[in-house]
């Protein structure tokens, strides 16, 4: 019989408060082959540590359970530990006592008692885990990131100036992001193109870096170090391995497509480039208002081409790549105008979003940077901001901070006071969140030497009234109903996820917090790693995020791509499926059910067999197996079952 | 009052990760059940479900992820198989089948997992415990 020991931690208060610790040791220390038991104050403290390697010294252990937090935090801490004591790492197994027992429970008997059957059941469990060794597999040094904003330039810039190769896949078809969109940044008034678009160009000409726009990451299979992504780009319907970039073709296009890059303040062709200074700066048709492809006319575009880089004939591509790991940059929306009813729900001209207010400011944009009105053209004098427009409004809209909005609302404000002096800007606020460097700093700026009126409470109603947009709110701190006739209405909406997230997320299985952003594998200490290996996350997919914060996690999840790379092979979990080749009777069902292609038939034998490096242990074909043949290392039938048997207090 | 037995098969990616967040967010719930944690709730045989109820346990959960969201892909729709037509059995044997509670429960999702198992354990005290003779059809 193997000799086993166990170590009940007291995590301080957090599992001796409410769970008799020492009466758990007691308990198991009563088990056949438990040879020692014992509580310690902090088990993954170094001396807690050093016990764990002592006793295994000393006691002869042939298994160690660790009774303490959740697995996910320190089963590899005490794995290590058991190593260097000369234990197999997988004959050491956690009991999670902290987040399963103690921090969940208030009576103390009741809660001893579920913690003796938890640590009952590891022992038996334990009592037939084999020795394992890691299986090792090869690498592939290549990275995808998927988005091109300013999260993504920076990752993909990151991981190809350390020397390895990326693809960046962006969806549209120049990178850029909303980055590209604003005008100038808080706190710095920044021109923000003049500092994104340099990154941009370094992208383009970047050797490590292989950028596809206009296309989509399709599917994606595989595990850390080696993902199989199927990579689609859209028909452009423009040859851009010979287009030069002239842009003759876009000057010709008669048709009139509303620009989102302006948010519909301009029109371009139905062949297009998004902005002028977008990388790659080749054109792509717009398929639905392309009268070429409504009619079977026009073709002004094929005929204007010198070089013949009109290409209606063109078709969807599909690419398979081989990565390593994989950055997710998707990047963020803002709420939807029709989805503020009291607002006007996107009805009332003159009520815009903070994303359309940038393209006014900005010196490239459809008004040249000239603040004027989207009604009439007119210069508006009298501009309300309403911020919180969606974001911590949990009966109706979304319950979180969206984060940016007090700071660039407070910027609109300032830059509008710098391009029409004789106009009022007023603000509508909740609180003013300025935290970040130089923030305060700003708003103080714009609060008292910028003329700006600050007005704190919520704006219950917006609604037309002949050529004025008129605004409901009250002032919180004096008291009063206010109503101001404006001329322009400019609504902070509430970041949110892209809706391409969702479908995102299901094809990469990553996980997804309740508000729909990017789930962390820990929210304090690996804010840019996902749960699943080799996902690693940047920006404001993740939640809202300024610039600074996007740019700094992006070069966080590049330099885990990096410390990912450095390594000549990787350690696979050896928890995986393994067959009795006598019972196996060859029935192939387990074949049917592995997501990924582990189960194969040895013609030789008449059995099915597994391929270690590709499975990933999760155990379906053990289910499906309907002879017991299959079985999952170290969680077989036999361990399942005295689990459930210790569970219940049973023997 | 009746205390049920109940064990939690728990997915580790989502149902574990779950009542995790249950935990480190402090949200207490009935200490009626044990957790088992699995790679995949497409583990989960339906003989581990008869053996626990023939061992003692008065009620199962079997928490998975999401529909769409399984980290192997599609191990929960197995699950969702599997316990549709368990359901049935049990039916046979003469178990009522609310003593098989399959949940959906994502990493997010502390708060649901600490409802679900108040709820479940509610549930469980009103069916009250099982007879010795349905449990031993279960063997």
């Amino acid at each position: 019989m193997k000799r086993i020991g166990v170590f009940v931690c007291h995590c301080g208060i957090n599992i001796a408060s409410t769970v008799d610790v020492q009466k758990v040791a007691e308990e198991v220390g009563k088990m056949p082959g438990v040879v020692f038991a014992t509580d310690y104050i902090y088990m993954c403290s170094d001396p807690g540590q050093a016990l764990v390697r002592e006793k295994i010294r000393e006691e002869n252990l042939d298994a160690v359970i660790v009774a303490a937090c959740s697995p996910n935090l320190h089963e590899s801490t005490f794995r290590t530990a058991a190593g260097e004591a000369g234990l197999n790492p997988w004959q050491l197994e956690i009991a999670n006592i902290r987040e399963q027992c103690s921090w969940v429970h208030s009576d103390r008997e009741k809660a001893t008692e579920k913690a003796i059957r938890i640590v009952k059941a590891m022992v038996e469990k334990t009592r037939l885990n084999e020795s394992l060794d890691p299986i090792s597999v090869p690498i592939t040094r290549k990275a995808l990131v998927i988005g091109g904003g300013i999260a993504g330039i920076q990752a993909a810039l990151d991981i190809a100036d350390a020397g390895y190769e990326v693809i960046l896949v962006e969806k549209e078809p120049s990178i850029g992001g909303h980055m590209a969109q604003l005008s100038e940044t808080f706190p710095t008034l920044d021109c923000s193109q003049c500092i994104l678009t340099p990154k941009m160009v370094a992208v383009g000409k970047h050797g490590n870096i292989e950028l596809m726009t206009y296309s989509t990451v399709e599917e994606i299979s595989g595990y850390v170090g080696n993902f199989t992504v199927k990579i689609r780009r859209k028909a452009a319907y423009v040859d851009w391995s010979i287009c030069t970039g002239c842009g003759q073709c876009t000057e010709v296009c008669p048709a009139k497509v509303p620009s989102s890059f302006d948010r519909n303040f301009s029109t371009h062709g139905a062949v297009y480039v998004p902005f002028p200074q977008a990388v790659p700066n080749k054109p792509v048709i717009d398929r639905e208002h392309c009268i070429h492809f409504k009619t079977g006319k026009c073709g002004l575009c094929e005929k204007t081409c010198e070089i013949g880089a009109i290409r209606f004939d063109q078709e969807d591509q599909v690419f398979r790549r081989e990565v390593g790991a994989v950055v997710v940059a998707a990047g963020y929306d803002t709420l939807p105008l029709s989805e503020l009813k009291e607002y006007g729900a996107g009805r009332v001209p003159d009520v815009i979003d903070g994303l359309a207010f940038e393209r006014l400011l900005s010196a490239s944009g459809p008004t040249n940077g000239e603040i004027r009105r989207p009604s009439d053209g007119k210069v508006p004098k009298e501009v309300v901001f309403v911020q919180c427009a969606g974001s911590r409004d949990p009966e109706r809209h979304k319950p979180y901070c969206s984060k940016i909005c007090c700071m660039y609302t407070t910027k609109h404000a300032l830059l509008y006071r710098h391009r029409v002096h004789d106009g009022q800007p007023y603000i509508f606020y909740i609180d003013i969140r300025t935290g970040g460097k130089g923030y305060e700093e700003f708003y103080h700026r714009a609060e008292e030497d910028e003329g700006i009126i600050y007005l704190r409470g919520k704006v219950a109603k917006i609604f037309r009234d002949g050529a004025e947009t008129v605004v409901w709110g009250t002032d919180t701190l004096t008291g009063k109903n206010v109503e101001i006739r404006a001329d322009l209405v400019v609504l902070a909406t509430a970041v949110i996820p892209r809706k391409s997230t969702a479908r995102l997320v299901r094809k990469l299985h990553i996980q997804a917090g309740p508000n729909g952003f990017l789930a962390e594998a820990h929210p304090k200490l690996r804010p840019v790693e996902s749960i699943n290996s080799g996902f690693y996350l940047a920006g404001a997919a993740q939640g809202p995020k300024d610039i600074p914060e996007s740019v700094a996690q992006a070069g966080g999840a590049a330099c885990k791509v990096i410390s990912l790379f450095s390594r000549n092979r990787l350690e696979q979990d050896p928890a995986v499926a393994w067959v009795d080749e006598d019972l196996c009777g060859g029935c192939r069902i387990c074949i049917s059910v592995c997501p990924y292609d582990a189960r194969k038939f040895d013609e030789e034998k008449g059995i099915a067999v597994v391929n270690e490096a590709l499975c990933e242990g999760c155990g379906s074909c053990v289910a499906a197996c309907a002879c017991g043949a299959t079985q999952q290392k170290n969680l077989t039938d036999v361990q399942i079952k005295n689990m459930i048997t210790a569970s219940l207090g049973g023997k | 009052m009746f205390e049920p037995r109940i064990i939690c098969f728990l997915c580790t990616w989502c149902a574990g990760a779950g009542a995790d967040l249950a935990g480190t967010s402090r949200l207490e719930y009935t200490p009626n059940g044990v957790n088992i944690r699995f790679m995949c709730s497409g583990r989960i045989d339906p003989e581990h479900v008869l053996w626990a109820f023939g061992k003692g346990a008065d009620g199962v959960l079997i928490g998975g992820c999401h529909p769409g969201d399984c980290h192997y892909m599609d191990g929960n729709y197995k699950t969702m198989a599997r316990v549709a037509l368990l359901s049935r059995l049990l039916d046979d044997f003469g178990i009522n089948r609310a003593r098989l509670r399959l949940e959906w429960i994502s990493a997010a999702e502390g708060a649901k997992f600490a409802s679900v198992m108040n709820d479940f354990t509610e549930k469980l005290r009103s069916l009250g415990p099982m007879k010795p003779a349905t449990r031993e059809m279960a063997r």
